[in-house]
């Protein structure tokens, strides 16, 4: 005879989840008995939000679905955020909450609360499974669709008794597939064809590529592909890290805070090739002058990504990575037009990133210094607001999974609880959650949980003493009135003393490097609160509803 | 814009149709009508809807809906030869020296099947494409129409034809 709590876990044992994110509480008693004794390690966070963040990053990092645990009613509904995150970034998520018993189901009852419904729009598929015989393949089918086709959360919702109940035949094994969802992973030849021809007779190529790139592991066929037809690639912020950032033919991100060089290219080019990438709003400004003059091939796995922003000359439906191998090998070796690549180099000439050499204490340099010191060599993590946004110019991402950051969600306070899961996924990697004062106190309670499993994230924190991101757009679009932007000062060393974890503030350039490293050498996890330049701009900017090419803050040199 | 009719065909289980007609509103789709009903394979139901819009927002929420995984098959019946049926019951004010004799040949025009006969009231059953419905109920207003109760639109492909 198994309970359901047993089925559960031995089904998440057997899916090889090494490490679960989860919080106690009445409903999933029956779960958490199981687990005492199970070989699944559980990590226990402070705050619901925290494990699926944390469940997220461990996804991200791996590539592997992630598991969190909570209890019914608020337990459940903490989980809301990190979940839509996940849902909006594409990522492998199981969400495994209580419930209260079926019999209760609909009654009010104490901690009760329809989380099948709440996350019914942020959800990739959910369940609530009345009978236990049903558990065992509930979470196989789960794990296929989470981990399938586009990526994403799914949520099984687990009644008390249904977890308590033993059953002496778990029928695990006659799961059966759902009707309804075959992802089209194989693209159609006569596509490929079409998209051969294309790129051979294009001048000026641009491969844009997304977070779909990663998602599908198809990094080293993207890389193949650009050296193959010496096409320059830009990446959007999920995607970063498909293309070395110092390879020749990388042009950096494009958009709202894109490179100078990828937001001419994309304006100048006369073929766009999208791949694994949703012609975002952040991405593409003004959406009418967006790649005016480009013929555009959009690859997704996503039927419904293609001509959903932006009407495409030739959709190709199908897994990136399986796209690529065909179209590489399909290809001849090529070269795009000199004129377009010299006038890519020229940009890249003229327009470098203008900041800082005063002496300050720019949050820049400390990103740069940070990527010079641990190179490829690293997870990194951020939040979400300025820092998250340096980050992404400045940091030198050499390979895929490198970063872990809320794009579509934004969700401050993510970073935190994603390094804990990306430390669990990769323990063997050095992982820095680069944050701002702002996000930091969005989930500083797991200063507790990384004080008490010795979790080694390292915490930077770019503190200007303002919801930075916010402040810059009041600066900009509403008259410096910096309503409800400015936070007064933390003493983040202090706090983070107080739970046991080491720290030190930063005030000057000549103290970025010793303070770094001390942070690297340190067992366990280290916070280093940097002072920096309070009113400091992220540039190049694309103001709201503006074409990509009219950026705020590009000088040419 | 026009008036697509979308035919889903969908597993038989609980909050497959909310997930649909939440889809349908947080992408910002009004749904113009709406019929369920059990299909022809044991465990699945098949869902009509209309929605107005352009071709290819309608095709961006049929995508959308396909995806959705208790969904096995949307197909826009737009443009497809087809029979539409919707149903009407109708309780026109029909008492005492009420014009009785107008009324059913009106129910007679539109082969509307009297199904129920009160002292006041008479209770009128009518089939046919949105249109007809529609006349029905506009002809029968000017006698006091009490309560009007309408099927959403359902579909069905017409077999295509030897020629």
């Amino acid at each position: 005879m198994k309970s359901g709590a047993r089925i559960l876990v031995e089904s998440l044992h057997r899916q090889g989840v090494s490490t679960i994110f989860g919080y106690p509480g009445a409903a999933v008693l029956p779960i958490y008995d199981e687990l005492y004794s199970s070989p699944v390690r559980h990590i226990l966070v402070r705050h619901e939000q925290a494990a699926a963040h944390a469940a997220d990053g461990y996804a991200r990092a791996s590539g592997q679905t992630g598991v969190c645990l909570a209890t019914s009613g608020p337990g459940a509904c903490n989980l809301v955020t990190g979940i839509a995150t996940a849902y909006m970034d594409s990522s492998p998520v199981i969400a495994i909450t209580g419930q209260v018993a079926t019999h209760l189901i609909g009654n009010d009852a104490f901690q009760e609360a329809d989380i099948t419904g709440i996350t019914m729009p942020v959800t990739k598929h959910s369940y609530l499974v009345k009978r236990t015989e049903d558990l065992g393949g509930v979470i196989m089918e789960a794990f296929h669709i989470a981990g399938s086709g586009r990526k994403g959360p799914v949520l099984v919702d687990i009644p008390k008794d249904v977890s308590m109940n033993r059953i002496s035949h778990d029928p695990s094994g006659d799961a059966i597939h759902p009707r309804g969802y075959s992802p089209t992973v194989n693209a159609n030849r006569r596509q490929i064809t079409r998209a051969v021809d294309m790129i051979a007779n294009a001048e000026r190529p641009l491969i844009y590529a997304g977070g779909g790139v990663i998602a599908s592991g198809a990094s080293g066929e993207l890389l193949q592909l650009a050296e193959l037809m010496m096409i320059p690639v830009t990446s959007t912020l999920m995607g970063l890290g498909c293309i070395p950032g110092d390879h020749p033919l990388n042009l950096g991100m494009l958009g709202m805070h894109g490179t100078a060089q990828a937001n001419y290219a994309v304006t100048g080019c006369d073929l766009l090739i999208a791949i694994g990438a949703r012609f975002d709003d952040r991405v593409t400004g003004k959406i009418e002058a967006f790649a005016p003059r480009a013929q555009v091939i959009h690859v997704d796995i996503d039927p419904a990504e293609i001509g959903k922003n932006r009407e495409a000359h030739l959709p190709v439906v199908g897994d990136c990575r399986d796209v690529l191998l065909h179209l590489c090998s399909h290809l001849q070796k090529g070269k795009t037009g000199d004129s377009w690549q010299q006038t890519i180099a020229g940009w890249k000439q003229q327009y470098r990133p203008v900041y800082g050499g005063d002496g300050f204490l720019h949050p820049q340099d400390i990103i740069r210094a940070i990527s010079d010191m641990l190179g490829g060599n690293s997870v990194i993590v951020t939040e979400v607001g300025q820092h998250q946004m340096w980050t992404a110019q400045h940091y030198c991402f050499r390979s895929p999974r490198q970063l872990i950051t809320s794009g579509g969600l934004g969700t401050m306070g993510f970073g935190l609880p994603a390094a804990m899961g990306a430390h669990y996924a990769r323990p063997e990697v050095p992982v820095i959650d680069i944050s701002g004062d702002g996000s930091l106190q969005m989930n500083i309670q797991e200063f507790g949980t990384i004080a008490q499993y010795n979790i080694p994230v390292k915490i930077m924190v770019m503190n200007n003493m303002f919801l930075g991101m916010v402040r810059q757009w009041q600066e900009l679009f509403h008259d410096r009135r910096y309503s409800f932007t400015e936070l007064p000062p933390v003493d983040f060393v202090r706090i983070a003393e107080a739970y046991g974890i080491g720290g030190m503030k930063v005030e000057s350039c000549d103290e970025v490097v010793p303070a770094v490293e001390t942070a690297l050498s340190t067992d366990g996890p280290f916070l280093i609160d940097f002072r920096i330049e309070r009113e400091e701009n992220v540039f190049p900017m694309v103001p709201a509803g503006a074409a990509v090419n009219e950026m705020m803050g590009v000088r040419r040199q | 814009m026009t008036l697509h009719t979308l035919s889903i065909l969908v597993e038989d289980h609980p909050g497959a149709l909310s997930r649909i007609s939440g889809l349908f509103s947080r992408r910002g789709y009004n749904i113009g009508s709406l019929a369920v009903g059990p299909c022809e394979s044991a465990g699945l139901s098949r869902i009509t809807i209309t929605v107005t819009g352009d071709d290819a927002q309608v095709e961006q929420v049929r995508k959308q809906a396909s995806k959705l995984i208790d969904v096995i098959r949307v197909s826009d019946m737009t443009g497809t030869p087809r029979v539409e049926r919707e149903l009407a019951l109708i309780r026109v004010t029909a008492g005492p020296g009420a014009p009785q004799a107008e009324i059913m040949q009106i129910a007679q025009t539109f082969q509307a099947a009297v199904v129920d006969i009160g002292s006041a009231s008479v209770l009128l059953e009518v089939t046919g494409d949105t249109g007809k419905i529609d006349a029905t109920e506009r002809l029968l207003r000017r006698y006091g129409v009490r309560e009007c109760t309408r099927t959403g639109k359902i579909a069905a492909r017409r077999e295509e034809k030897d020629t």
